[in-house]
């Protein structure tokens, strides 16, 4: 048997299946879209009751991802049952679905959430004229409590033996003659769920019009004979109006409530958090104090403040130090451990390998093990970094932040949603492109995860420093540091204002969004969601990164006659790769000289894992030294070398995000090349600015006059939100 | 009096008159609630002036000043 969940957002959905499906729940991508799917089993029936929960949606018309994958779901697949849940805190809107819900022929059960929250309120909500006013079962249950779950199941379940015909609020007003009409329109058609249909060829829906052309035009001529002067002949409007007539109709007698409503604690909350004033100060604080959670290395600034220091052999022990120093953050310790426990695996293989062949222990240690663990140690940072906006996001802080930032972020093309994904960027660009979740709209989600490698992560500040230490003399390190960053988002803002106005066009996305009530993140609920994170990573990293670590490890190692035995890096395929490829570099100015080769050859380890980059200047270096290698370079060359570190791929680790997120292959590599070709034109503009100054200015009033124009031509457009 | 969502205050009340806008948007105002003759009640604007958050059928709703300038309401 086949069940499936379906409610508005916020409803408790997910909470629901989880307490239903318990350990069997697993996630997935429905086919083509970016959108989760989620199956588990439910065991406690006679039956076993394979549970598929549907993305919360407010409607069943064709216009976001979300809501076609739900309503094909209903009309294709065939469920038994579709169970409705329904916040009883917020029956009005809740209950519009529903009324769609009805038209289908499948059997419904509504399962009224929230209601403890309803009763402590002081209201009463009658289920028996629920349950008349809708004609199918109402269950009240508690989600979060678990409780009625099982008598959910038990109704859900005697309800699926029973067939149902389809029913329309339309049928009972003054349309009722001539949706009758509409309806017979389908008799000849061979297809399940009329009334549905029916409905949906009234509101003149465009997939139901496309999907039965010959019906379609039969219904516009029925439609001319319709005189009604209300809505100026807009059916869409009219159905949305009569469902919520039929609502409004029924809430007297469903809904008694006792008292005034007072000002509830959502309202006093949102007086500080959303406040004209204090909101985004406040925000920045709170988004300030996650990054210093997770990344800083003297918590609490204890040591600066206050001189607090770790000494004595325990305490240095227990936060991984090597020597006396400020107490890491909660993320730092994690990481530090994280690295002990890589590092003496890394150790014990070795150790077990010391007998075997060197390319054996080479392959194992240097390339497999050493590879994943320079991914694996920011995996403690990347899960406390979606920790943290998971709690934001089941709170309802996330919609909040989305609402004070919503104005900045028009004028690129984004709305305020995005800009929680990309500010966990500069952490790690990892969780940044798993938050792309929370976006509403999939160009919206296509486009934050295209801008999303250029703002500078954790991982590549090693880059930025090293050259800070050497570029004049080490004197501005500070300020090469923050020029990177900023240049970082320039670049973004630049790339999501040129696709907007070129590939991704016109696609400004609405922003009608619910501010929903304020709740305490469920732990349960949390531990899920990290948990399937976790599993995803782990996944990607045995397969993608793993692969992608050994084929690089292979060329950094062997020369072309591989069976000649392992060579040093400058005679390996990679070193021969680079001394061809370096001509192509030859343009962003650090490809040429007697060191150019090995730029390039860090750059290409760099679109690895952005660790590999210092790292194999150190072993290409050679002799001479690393601080010589890098001395080396001009300023404009240096520059044009971070900047196309910053810019292109930035690890296999975000790459197979970014794919896991994109559900296409073709797409991925779109990202892929995006990113390859930015890197390559922002590094060689960086390059000739610097060298020729009046490059840099003639070029920066091109990009201006042209970003200008685009923005003009798109204005319009860009006001009218058509998407 | 009649005048446009996107021009009323913080606490000003009134009900929807009518939708001028076309295709999705005005769908999605359709699906969240705001249908002729709701009532919407102005909550608070966003710190930069834009979006706008309302209290229509019991819940909270954002929308930005070019949407709620389609909106057509009834003052009370």
């Amino acid at each position: 048997m086949k069940f499936c969940l379906a409610g508005n957002p916020n409803s408790g959905k997910t909470t629901l299946f989880n307490a239903l499906t318990g350990s069997t729940a697993h996630v997935g991508n429905w086919p083509g879209v970016t959108v989760d799917k989620r199956e588990g089993t439910y065991k406690k029936l006679s039956e076993k009751i394979h549970i598929v929960d549907l993305p919360g949606i407010y409607s069943m018309s064709p216009y976001t991802p979300e809501e076609v994958v739900s309503r094909n779901f209903v009309l294709d697949e065939n469920p038994d049952v579709i169970i409705n849940i329904v916040d009883a805190t917020n029956l009005e809107r809740n209950l519009y679905l529903t009324t769609q819900l009805l038209e289908t022929d499948i059997p419904l059960v509504i399962a009224l959430n929230m209601m403890d929250v309803v009763e402590k309120n002081g209201d009463k909500i009658n289920l028996q004229q629920l349950e008349k006013a809708f004609g199918v079962p109402v269950v009240s249950i508690s989600a979060i409590k678990k409780d009625n779950i099982d008598k959910l199941m038990q109704v859900a379940y005697e309800t699926s033996k029973k067939t149902r015909k389809g029913y329309s609020v339309i049928s009972k007003t003054e349309y009722a003659d001539t949706f009758e009409k509409f309806v017979r329109l389908y008799d000849n058609e061979n297809c399940k769920n009329k009334i549905f249909h029916a409905v949906k060829m009234f509101e003149a829906d465009e997939l139901e019009v496309s999907g039965y052309p010959s019906v379609a035009s039969a219904a516009l001529k029925v439609k001319e004979n319709i005189d009604s002067t209300e809505f100026d002949g807009d059916f869409e409007a009219l159905v949305a109006d009569l469902r919520y007539r039929f609502i409004s109709l029924h809430m007297s007698s469903v809904i008694k409530k006792l008292k005034k409503q007072e000002v509830s604690r959502s309202d006093k909350a949102d007086k500080v958090l959303t406040h004209r004033v204090w909101g985004i100060p406040l925000f920045l604080l709170i988004m300030f104090a996650v990054f210093h959670f997770t990344f800083s290395e003297d918590f609490l600034f204890l040591n600066k403040l206050f001189g607090v220091e770790v000494s004595g052999d325990f305490w240095l022990t227990f936060f991984q130090l090597e020597e006396a120093g400020a107490v890491p953050s909660p993320g730092v310790w994690l990481q530090s451990w994280m690295g002990w426990l890589t590092g003496s695996l890394i150790d014990l293989v070795r150790g077990w390998l010391s007998n075997s062949p060197v390319w054996l222990s080479g392959l194992l240690c240097d390339g497999l093990l050493s590879g994943l663990d320079a991914i694996f140690s920011f995996l403690p940072q990347i899960l406390l970094l979606f920790l943290f906006l998971s709690i934001m996001e089941d709170s309802g802080y996330m919609a909040r932040a989305a609402f004070i930032m919503d104005r900045a972020f028009r004028k690129f093309g984004l709305s305020g949603k995005a800009f929680m994904p990309l500010l966990m960027c500069f952490g790690c660009g990892v969780p940044g492109v798993m938050a792309t979740k929370t976006l509403e709209n999939e160009k919206e989600r296509r486009l934050t995860m295209m801008i999303a490698p250029f703002f500078s992560c954790g991982a590549k500040l090693p880059i930025w420093l090293a050259f800070a230490g050497i570029m004049f003399a080490g004197q501005y390190g500070d300020l090469v540091v923050f020029s990177i960053y900023l240049a970082g988002i320039v670049v973004a803002v630049i790339a999501a204002m040129i696709l907007k106005f070129t590939v991704m066009k016109g696609e400004t996305p609405p922003f009608i969004m619910e501010l929903p009530t304020y709740h305490l993140p469920q732990f349960k609920n949390l531990m899920i969601r990290l948990w399937d994170k976790l599993k995803h990573f782990l996944y990607k990293a045995a397969t993608i990164i793993a692969g992608s670590i050994v084929v690089l490890w292979f060329l950094s190692n062997f020369g072309f006659a591989f069976w000649n035995g392992m060579v040093s890096i400058e005679e390996s395929m990679l070193g021969q790769i680079g001394n061809v490829i370096k001509y192509v570099f030859y343009p962003l100015g650090f490809a040429d000289g007697a060191d150019g080769w090995k730029f390039v050859v860090a750059s290409i380890t760099g679109l690895l894992a952005k660790e590999q980059v210092v790292s194999s200047l150190e072993v290409l270096a050679g002799a001479a030294g690393f601080e010589a290698l890098l001395g080396g370079l001009s300023v404009a060359a240096s520059y044009s070398f971070m900047l196309f570190n910053l810019l292109a791929v930035p690890c296999m680790a975000m790459v197979a995000a970014v794919h896991g997120e994109m559900a296409s292959g073709k797409r991925t590599w779109q990202a892929i090349g995006f990113w390859i070709a930015t890197a390559y034109v922002v590094s060689m503009v960086a390059y000739w600015s610097i060298r020729f100054w009046w490059i840099g200015v003639c070029l920066l009033a091109v990009i201006i006059a042209a970003l200008t124009y685009m923005y003009c031509k798109n204005k319009k457009r860009l006001q009218k939100g058509v998407c | 009096m009649e005048k446009f969502l996107k021009d009323f205050v913080p606490g000003e009340v009134g009900s929807v008159v009518k939708i001028s806008n076309t295709g999705k948007i005005k769908r999605r105002l359709y699906d969240m609630g705001i249908t002729p003759g709701a009532e919407i009640k102005l909550l608070k604007v966003a710190p930069m002036g834009d979006p706008l958050c309302i209290l229509i059928r019991g819940y909270d709703l954002s929308l930005r000043k070019d949407e709620a300038a389609e909106v057509l309401m009834e003052v009370k």
